[in-house]
C-alpha cells in the first residue's frame, strides 16, 4: 500500500505539474500580420472591357482571394472605351473610397500615364496588367509581348515546314497598343533569324474580326501559297479563319493566333482546326501572380511608387498535339462557381 | 456641262478602279471583283435601310447597335437552349418593337431623328450587353443553318452578295414603283406640302424606321454567317460612320429627298474598292482611315455646294 500511495502521490504531482506548465501554444505571428494589413483593403480591376474572356477570368480569379482575405473587391467596365477608362480611374482616385490596390489593363502606351502617376501621388498602388504603359507602375503582370511574338513566329515556321512555300502574312491589331508593336518586334526578330522565310503581307485588322477576314481574302489571293498566318489576337482571328475556309485552304494554311486560354475560343478551335497553333496565357497562374503582388504591395510598407516589378507570365504555343483536358479554362463553368 | 455628285462618284471609282487593275498585280480577277463586292455587301445592305430613311429626311444611328445586338441575343438564346423558331421569333419581336419606338417618338413625339436613334442605340446596345449576354463575343452554335449559309456558293459567289443584289433590287422596286416609295422621296423634300396634300406621313415615317430595323437584322445575320460568330464590338467601331458615308458619299442628300439605291451603289463601289486596293499596297490601318475620312469630308463639302439646303423647307432639328 505504501508504494501504492507514493505512486499516486507521484502521479498526481506529474499531472499537476503538467498543468501547471502547459507548453505554450506557438502562436504564429503571419496571419494575424497578414489579417492586419490585408483586412479591408479595396482593390479595383479596370480592364479595357469586362465583356471578353482575359477580364471575366482575371476578375473572378481575383475577387475570390481579394474577398477570402477580407479585402473589397470592385470593377469598371469601361467597354473598350479609353475616356470612360480614363473617367473611371479618375473617380476612383477622387473618391472617399479610394482603392488600394489599382489593376489597370492599359489600352495603349500613353492614355493613362498621368492619372496612374496621380494615383500613386494619392497613396494607390498601380499594377499594370496584360498591356504595358509608358508609365512606372508598382508591378507590370501580364505577357511579355515581344517574346509572344517569337513564339508565334516559332509556331508558324514549325507549321509551314521546310518543304513549303515559307511565305507568311500578318493580320496585325492596330498601331498603338503595345501588345500588338511588341508582338510585330518579336516576329521580326525571329523571321531575320529565317530569312529563308518571309513576310508577304501585313495588313491590320483594327481587332475587328469583319476586318480580318476581309484583308485575309485580299492577302489569300495576293498570296494564293502563303503557307502560314498570324493574327495577332482571337478575338478577331475568326475573321482571318474564315477567310481561309471560304478560300478551301484550311489543310494548306497554319492560322496561329494568341488569346487567353479560354475553352470555347482558343481549345475548341485548335480540337476542330481552325487554329494550327495558339500562344496561350495561362490565365490561372498569372491572375495568381497578380494576387501574390496585391498581397506583397499591401504588406510591404513602401509607399506606392516607389517599387518597379515586372511578372512575365510562361507562355508557350500549343497546338492540336499537344492540347491536354486542361490546357484551357472554362469560362461557362467559372460563371457558375461564381453564382 | 455640270457632273452631278454621284457622277463624280462613279467617275472616281472607275479610275481607281482602272488605275489598280493596270498597277496592282492580282488586283483585276474575278476572285478579286468578287471579294470587293463582297467585302462591302453587309454594309451596303446596311446602307441599303439607312438610304431609305436619309432620303426621308432623317438619320437611324441605331443601325449597327440593332445589327450586332439582335444577332448577340439570337444567339446567346441558342446557346442556352431556346428553340431556333421561338428564338428567332422574339429577337425578329424585339427588333421591330426598336424600329416602331425610333419611328414614334420621330413622327409623333417630334423629337429629331438624330437624338432618338443616337439614344435608342445606346440603349440597345447597353440593355442587351448587361441584361441578356454574358460576354462580346457570342459563337453561332455548331451545325446551326448559319454556318452552312455563311459556307453557300452559287458558282463561286458567297451568298452575301446575291443577298445585296437581291435587296438593292426590292428597295429599288419599293422607291420606284410603290406609292409609299415614291411618297418618300415627297415627305423628304417637303414634309409639310406632303402632309398637306394629304399623304399619311407620320405612319410613313415609323415604316421606314421599321425598314431599316429589320435590315440592320439581316445584316447582322449574314455577318454572322460568315464569321460564325458575332462580336458586339463592332458597336463601337467606325462601321456607323462607314454607313453613313456610303449614302452620303453616293449622293444621297442628308437634307432629304434626294438619291436612290443607284448612289448606294457607288458609294459601296467607291468605298470597296478604295479599301481594297490600299490593302493590297499593304497601307497601315491608320492611313486607311485618313483617307477614308478625307473622302467623306470632300463628299459633304462637295454635296453641300451642288444640294445647297433649302431655306423654304429647312426647319430646326434638320440635319
Amino acid at each position: 500500500m505504501k508504494y501504492a500511495k507514493m505512486l499516486l502521490a507521484a502521479a498526481a504531482t506529474l499531472s499537476i505539474s503538467l498543468l501547471a506548465l502547459p507548453a505554450p501554444a506557438q502562436e504564429d505571428p503571419g496571419p494575424a500580420a497578414y489579417s492586419q494589413s490585408l483586412k479591408g483593403k479595396r482593390v479595383m480591376l479596370v480592364p479595357m472591357a469586362m465583356g471578353f474572356d482575359l477580364a471575366q477570368g482575371w476578375s473572378s480569379y481575383i475577387k475570390t482571394e481579394v474577398e477570402a482575405f477580407g479585402g473589397v473587391f470592385e470593377t469598371r467596365d469601361p467597354n473598350w472605351s479609353v475616356e470612360a477608362g480614363a473617367q473611371a480611374i479618375t473617380e476612383a482616385i477622387s473618391s472617399d473610397t479610394r482603392p488600394d490596390v489599382l489593376i489597370v489593363h492599359s489600352p495603349d502606351l500613353n492614355s493613362y500615364a498621368r492619372l496612374l502617376k496621380k494615383a500613386q501621388a494619392a497613396g494607390t498602388y498601380v499594377v499594370l496588367i496584360d498591356n504595358p504603359a509608358n508609365f512606372a507602375a508598382d508591378a507590370f503582370v501580364g505577357s511579355d509581348w515581344d517574346r509572344l511574338g517569337q513564339l508565334e513566329a516559332e509556331a508558324v515556321i514549325k507549321g509551314c515546314g521546310p518543304t513549303s512555300s515559307k511565305k507568311v502574312g500578318l493580320v496585325q491589331g492596330d498601331q498603338v497598343n503595345a501588345s500588338s508593336l511588341y508582338q510585330y518586334a518579336g516576329i521580326m526578330k525571329v523571321m531575320e533569324k529565317n530569312p529563308q522565310f518571309q513576310i508577304v503581307a501585313k495588313p491590320d485588322s483594327n481587332w475587328d474580326a469583319t476586318t480580318s477576314r476581309n484583308v485575309t481574302t485580299t492577302m489569300l489571293q495576293q498570296h494564293p501559297d502563303v503557307c502560314g498566318i498570324i493574327d495577332f489576337w482571337d478575338g478577331d482571328a475568326t475573321g482571318a479563319a474564315a477567310a481561309i475556309r471560304d478560300a478551301k485552304l484550311q489543310d494548306k494554311v497554319f492560322l496561329v493566333t494568341t488569346g487567353g486560354g479560354e475553352k470555347a475560343a482558343d481549345c475548341d478551335n485548335l480540337e476542330n482546326g481552325t487554329y494550327g497553333a495558339v500562344v496561350m496565357t495561362d490565365l490561372h497562374h498569372q491572375s495568381r501572380d497578380i494576387n501574390a503582388i496585391i498581397k506583397f504591395l499591401l504588406q510591404s510598407g513602401q509607399p506606392a511608387g516607389t517599387s518597379k516589378t515586372y511578372i512575365y507570365t510562361l507562355e508557350k504555343a500549343t497546338t492540336k498535339a499537344d492540347l491536354k483536358p486542361d490546357s484551357c479554362w472554362d469560362l461557362k463553368s467559372l460563371q457558375t462557381a461564381a453564382k | 456641262m455640270r457632273l452631278s455628285q454621284e457622277q463624280i462618284v462613279a467617275s472616281i471609282a472607275v479610275l481607281i478602279f482602272a488605275a489598280a487593275s493596270f498597277a496592282l498585280p492580282g488586283f483585276f480577277t474575278p476572285e478579286n471583283i468578287v471579294s470587293i463586292v463582297r467585302s462591302i455587301s453587309v454594309l451596303g445592305i446596311l446602307a441599303l435601310g439607312m438610304a431609305i430613311v436619309i432620303i426621308g429626311r432623317g438619320i437611324d444611328l441605331s443601325a449597327v447597335a440593332i445589327m450586332a445586338m439582335s444577332v448577340a441575343w439570337y444567339l446567346q438564346l441558342l446557346n442556352d437552349g431556346s428553340s431556333d423558331g421561338a428564338a428567332l421569333m422574339l429577337v425578329l419581336a424585339g427588333v421591330l418593337c426598336i424600329g416602331l419606338l425610333n419611328g414614334f417618338l420621330v413622327a409623333y413625339a417630334d423629337v429629331p431623328a438624330i437624338f432618338v436613334t443616337l439614344a435608342s442605340g445606346s440603349f440597345v446596345f447597353g440593355f442587351v450587353r448587361s441584361q441578356l449576354i454574358t460576354q462580346d463575343a457570342v459563337p453561332v452554335p455548331s451545325g446551326h443553318w448559319l454556318q452552312s449559309l455563311g459556307g453557300l456558293r452559287f458558282l463561286d459567289i458567297p451568298v452575301e452578295v446575291f443577298i445585296f443584289a437581291g435587296l438593292a433590287f426590292l428597295v429599288f422596286l419599293f422607291l420606284r414603283y410603290t406609292k409609299w416609295g415614291r411618297y418618300v422621296y415627297y415627305a423628304g423634300d417637303n414634309p409639310v406640302a406632303a402632309r398637306n396634300v394629304g399623304m399619311p406621313i407620320r405612319p410613313m415615317l415609323v415604316l421606314r424606321y421599321v425598314i431599316s430595323a429589320v435590315i440592320s437584322l439581316m445584316a447582322g445575320l449574314l455577318t454572322a454567317a460568315s464569321l460564325h460568330s458575332i462580336n458586339t464590338r463592332v458597336v463601337n467601331s467606325t462601321l456607323l460612320y462607314d454607313i453613313v458615308l456610303v449614302a452620303v458619299i453616293g449622293g444621297i442628300g442628308l437634307s432629304g429627298g434626294k438619291g436612290g439605291v443607284r448612289n448606294v451603289l457607288y458609294g459601296a463601289a467607291l468605298i470597296g474598292i478604295m479599301l481594297n486596293a490600299m490593302t493590297i499596297i499593304d497601307i497601315p490601318l491608320i492611313y486607311q482611315n485618313l483617307i477614308k475620312s478625307t473622302i467623306l469630308l470632300a463628299a459633304i463639302i462637295i454635296d453641300g455646294f451642288l444640294n445647297p439646303r433649302d431655306e423654304q423647307t429647312a426647319q430646326q432639328g434638320d440635319i
